[in-house]
């Protein structure tokens, strides 16, 4: 197992971190120089893990690439890394969101203002190698440690970039996040002290091997203590509703890149933890737990929709969306079958793309108007014709019109949740409700926003789309394209680990059925 | 009966690293005699220099185990440890002090020949094996800090913080002796190893003898609990830390509770590991009262840390807090088989703690004026604009404090945390990740203070060229042990006790 020699994996990993260290000797003047070499670091990223889908083989649904090195050996915990179909589409996602939020940044007013330039490029590149790190450990250890990591960056470009009320949202998402997953460090520990390792595929096959048991015996057994543990954890990162109350004030203090960053990839560190540490680990709490999480997440995607509905600010507005959205995600993990598991990761994708498209869309128009009242605009598409229609398609993407990314995860997750053994009928129905009420609030910011009449004088001489706005928002509508035409290589690339995942617990949905 | 030892049963190598610093200190006596008044700055050179030959003469001793003045010195792998820990710390108050006194106008040679006397106490302290040298090495330790608390004088506040120390640890070295002599009066002696074996071969259900164990080992608790500051003998701590001249603080906040660890680990382990009052009981009779006093801890010192406005006052709650951290560590040594994991994890989390905390108190006299004022909290805003590298540094300390990954601190509090779960503690441990979630509030307000308040700046009348050196190692030792743990852990190891029952 113990591997020299330097894998792709780790090169990937620590690339933003080789960009984070010629930041730390440019000069605080040299601006341009610090946001290009910045820009360029995260490309080269990108480029990079893009080789780590040439040479993945979709085959196979165990480890590869894997690197280890000793980290910890005295409490047996390793620096190990690898990337599985699922890792691999996540640390995709990363690498092509960051560009994109480094570039949006560019012209972002608030950094003229406030200054510190280095400072919040250094940041974001910290941010990319934590959120890597979340997606490649194999180690309980070492995920922790990124998981952790993620907050302290993400604390400080709310703290010092966001809008008005940003003191109060960073003290409160850091708050909150640190609540939710040391709780989690308690049940790596005894996870990793009972298996006298913190491998994860070390401790997945004595679980499988029956070397290592966690005696459940009901909702409230010890195997169900230790899936809670992360299951809070991870629940307070999605969010899953009742958990959720910080994501409304992070997203809207946030600074665009922020909040994009903060759909696109953060939120998505829960919901993979879902997938990869709480069902496969302890699949006979996560099957009894299966129908209340799943009834969180209908309460999540109804209640975010409608709460969606009532906002007056657009930046609310679709900071509530991400709660529906990731509803959807929940479910479809928790309907515990493979088109569910698939779909929700699809719509982790999608969700990254078309939430994080919306967030870009509304930073451009803060830029030009300085306001994120739905009332202060109006016809928009006739002042920007350009940005109108991408507009367009990316509110239609986030809404799930077949044709477009959103719908393919959407459909996958029903899917999966009405041929659940653990949810069901009943779930699918309500899940479609809160379809139809994402295109009903859509479709309202839609209308408000950009079409009806140019009546407001503000909005008649807004500046037109600059280049680089046009090369931010590109790609993300190209994905959303591609994806919902085109899903099957993203499907393919994840088949057989989410298959892999579905084995572990499939044996036990009959055996959890039969207890008391 | 009584024979003079040779100088071979002596065993005098192995005691040099402690011995070096108490002869040191009387030396340097002498030569402070000499020392022009206004160039006091030489003492303080000369004694780092002493400091500096303790440690090295300790790695020397480091891997060889022995014991000395016939069983009452005994130096083992977590006496070099813990030396590490004390000697590291002594000299980062030597350069913390420089400048503050002269700022302060309060610059004498005796300051630092009382720490080097209080630094030789705590060695003491961490090799003692017998509650008669425990005793001693208290005294050592304590009176030169009543004095140093004191040496700001005529200064109120100072004078109270001395006074305060003095009448209240007066009282629990009272304690201590009472809790010795009846210790002794249950086994027949006060030498560690042989308490331990008295124990076996005494029936301690016998009437009397079993109560004279139990008050005894309390009062030694309560003794040793004063100096680490649990819950409830903390009540002293955040006037002495808030009155003390700052570098005095940072060094007893840190040094006084090494000490006062390595001594109450050694008891535990050593003397008292199977003292039971129920026969054939798993886990010995002190880990209940010592589990619910770090519970305690934890719980009092994080609450009670928000809300705190001024930085020495919340250093010194978060200190008690800390204490509560460790002390789940001690708790978890009374199961059967922990003792090494769980003084190593004790020992790595002193470690952690140290660099961070003299970090964090070395900023702290960074922002105080010459008169003693200007550590509110407030006194952060804005430091992050006028002095971002000193900012940074703080939030690193901060961050390191509350247990953020890659800072020494969360390495610490993994390994308490792992420590308390495989001694099948798990209430207290969830007790400890929660308060740690409280404690997050306070220290993260301080980042909030520097970075995203708008000030006019603050000043930093304190950073000078030493205190600056002090901060930038102790940052560089808090990533270090953050990022290559397995470099403190390796310090201990298996093995960490030479007369290990």
């Amino acid at each position: 197992m113990e591997n020299t020699g330097l894998s792709l994996v780790t090169v990937v990993l620590f690339l933003p971190m080789v960009g984070f260290s010629i930041l730390l000797f440019m000069r605080e003047s040299m601006t341009e120089q610090i946001k290009w070499t910045a820009f360029g670091t995260s490309m080269v990223t990108f480029a990079v893990s893009l080789l780590l889908w040439v040479g993945f083989d979709a085959n196979n649904p165990g480890l590869q690439m894997v690197q280890q090195w000793a980290f910890l050996p005295q409490v047996g915990s390793n620096y190990y890394v690898g990337i599985d179909g699922m890792s691999l589409l996540l640390v995709i996602l990363t690498t092509f969101i960051m560009p994109i939020a480094i570039l949006a940044s560019f012209r972002a007013h608030v950094l003229h203002e406030r200054g510190r330039e280095k400072l919040y490029y250094m940041l974001l590149l910290l941010l990319e190698w934590a959120m890597l790190g979340v997606f490649v450990a194999q180690d309980l250890i070492v995920f922790f440690i990124f998981y952790e990591i993620t907050l302290v960056p993400m604390y400080f470009l709310i703290g010092i970039w966001g809008s008005e009320n940003r003191v109060y949202a960073a003290l409160k998402f850091f708050l909150y996040t640190i609540a939710g997953s040391i709780l989690m460090l308690l049940a790596i520990l005894y996870v990793g002290s009972a298996a006298g390792t913190f491998s994860v595929p070390a401790i997945m096959s004595m679980i499988q091997s029956g070397e290592l048991v966690f005696p459940f015996s009901g909702l409230f057994s010890p195997q169900s203590f230790l899936f809670l543990g992360f299951f809070i954890g991870f629940a307070v990162k999605v969010p899953i509703w009742p958990l959720h109350s910080w994501l409304p004030d992070a997203h809207v203090q946030a600074p665009t890149a922020g909040s994009v960053i903060l759909a696109g990839v953060l939120l998505k560190l829960g919901t993979y933890g879902l997938i990869r540490f709480c069902v496969p680990l302890f699949p006979e709490a996560a099957v009894a737990w299966a129908p209340f999480v799943g009834v969180l997440g209908v309460i999540g995607i109804i209640y975010g929709a409608w709460v969606s509905y009532a906002q007056t600010d657009v930046k609310k507005l679709v900071a509530y969306s991400s709660i529906s959205h990731l509803g959807f995600v929940v479910i479809g993990i928790f309907s515990l079958t493979t088109a569910g598991i698939q779909g929700a990761l699809i719509q982790m994708v999608n969700h990254g793309i078309s939430t994080g498209g919306l967030f870009l869309l509304v930073g451009m128009l803060y830029e030009r108007r300085h306001t994120k009242a739905i009332d202060a605009y109006g016809g928009i598409w006739k002042a920007l014709p350009l940005f109108g229609g991408i507009s367009l398609v990316i509110t239609l993407s986030s809404m799930g019109l077949p044709g477009l990314n959103g719908f393919v995860g959407e459909f996958t997750i029903l899917m999966g949740t009405f041929n659940s053994e653990v949810l069901g009928f009943f779930f699918a129905l309500f899940a479609t409700l809160g379809i139809i009420l994402a295109a009903i609030y859509m479709l309202y910011m839609f209308q408000k926003v950009y079409m009806g009449e140019l009546d407001k004088e503000e909005n008649k001489h807004l500046e037109p789309l600059h280049w680089q706005e046009i090369a931010v928002l590109a790609p993300i509508v190209v994905m959303a394209i591609v994806l919902g035409i085109q899903p099957g290589p993203f499907f393919a690339t994840m088949g057989a680990t989410v298959t892999d995942v579905v084995a572990r617990v499939t044996p036990f949905i009959t055996t959890v059925a039969q207890l008391p | 009966m009584f024979q003079v030892p040779t100088l071979e049963e002596l065993n005098l190598g192995i005691t040099i690293p402690a011995m070096s610093v108490a002869v040191w200190a009387c030396i340097l006596l002498l030569i402070d005699l000499w020392v022009p008044k206004d160039r006091k700055s030489t003492t303080a050179w000369l004694a780092a220099g002493g400091l500096v030959f303790a440690f090295v003469a300790n790695l020397f001793v480091y891997n060889t185990p022995g014991e000395s003045f016939m069983g009452m010195f005994v130096a083992d792998r977590f006496t070099g440890f813990m030396n590490v820990i004390i000697l590291v710390t002594a000299f980062l108050g030597v350069l913390l002090s420089l400048d503050y006194l002269k700022r302060a106008g309060i610059e004498r040679g005796e300051f630092y020949i009382l720490l080097l006397f209080a630094t030789s106490g705590m060695m003491f302290m961490a090799s003692s094996n017998d509650l008669i040298a425990v005793f001693v090495s208290l005294e050592l330790l304590s009176i030169p800090l009543y004095v140093l608390s004191a040496f700001r004088a005529p200064d109120l506040k100072s004078e109270e913080s001395g006074l305060k120390y003095f009448v209240l640890g007066a009282f629990a070295s009272a304690f201590f002796v009472y809790g010795a002599a009846l210790v002794y009066g249950a086994t027949g002696t006060t030498n560690l190893p042989e308490i331990f074996a008295a124990l076996q071969t005494l029936n301690v259900a016998e009437t009397g003898t079993a109560l004279l164990m139990l008050v005894g080992s309390g009062l030694v608790l309560v003794g040793l609990g004063f100096k680490v500051a649990v819950v409830p003998f903390h009540m002293w701590t955040p006037d002495v830390y808030e009155g003390a001249p700052t570098p005095v603080t940072a060094f007893m906040s840190v040094g006084a509770k090494a000490g006062g660890f390595a001594a109450l680990l050694r008891i535990l382990i050593i003397g008292l590991p199977t003292f039971a009052v129920v026969d054939a009981a798993t886990a010995a009779s002190w880990q209940q009262i010592v589990w619910i006093l770090a519970a305690a801890t934890v719980i009092l010192g994080n609450l009670v840390a928000i809300s705190q406005s001024n930085i020495k006052r919340m250093l010194a709650y978060s200190s008690i807090a800390h204490a509560g951290y460790i002390m789940m560590a001690v708790a978890a040594a009374g199961t059967a088989g922990m003792a090494d994991a769980s003084a190593n994890a004790a020992l790595v989390y002193l470690l952690a703690y140290a660099f961070t905390n003299l970090g964090a108190f070395a900023v702290a006299i960074a922002i105080e004026k010459d008169d003693g004022t200007g550590t509110s909290l407030d006194d952060f805003n804005g430091l992050a604009k006028s002095r971002p590298m000193l900012a940074l540094m703080m939030t690193i300390f901060m961050l390191s404090l509350t247990g953020i990954p890659l800072t020494s601190g969360f390495m610490g509090k993994l390994l308490v945390f792992q420590a308390t779960l495989d001694a099948g503690l798990v209430p207290l441990a969830i007790i400890g990740v929660l308060t740690s979630v409280v404690s997050a509030f306070y220290y993260i307000r301080i980042i909030l203070n520097m970075y995203f308040k708008d000030a006019e700046g603050s000043t930093t009348p304190g950073a000078t060229k030493y205190v600056n050196w002090v901060v930038y190692a102790a940052c560089a030792g808090t990533l270090i042990l953050g990022i290559a743990p397995a470099l403190a852990i390796n310090l201990g190891g298996a093995n960490l006790f030479a007369m290990i029952p």
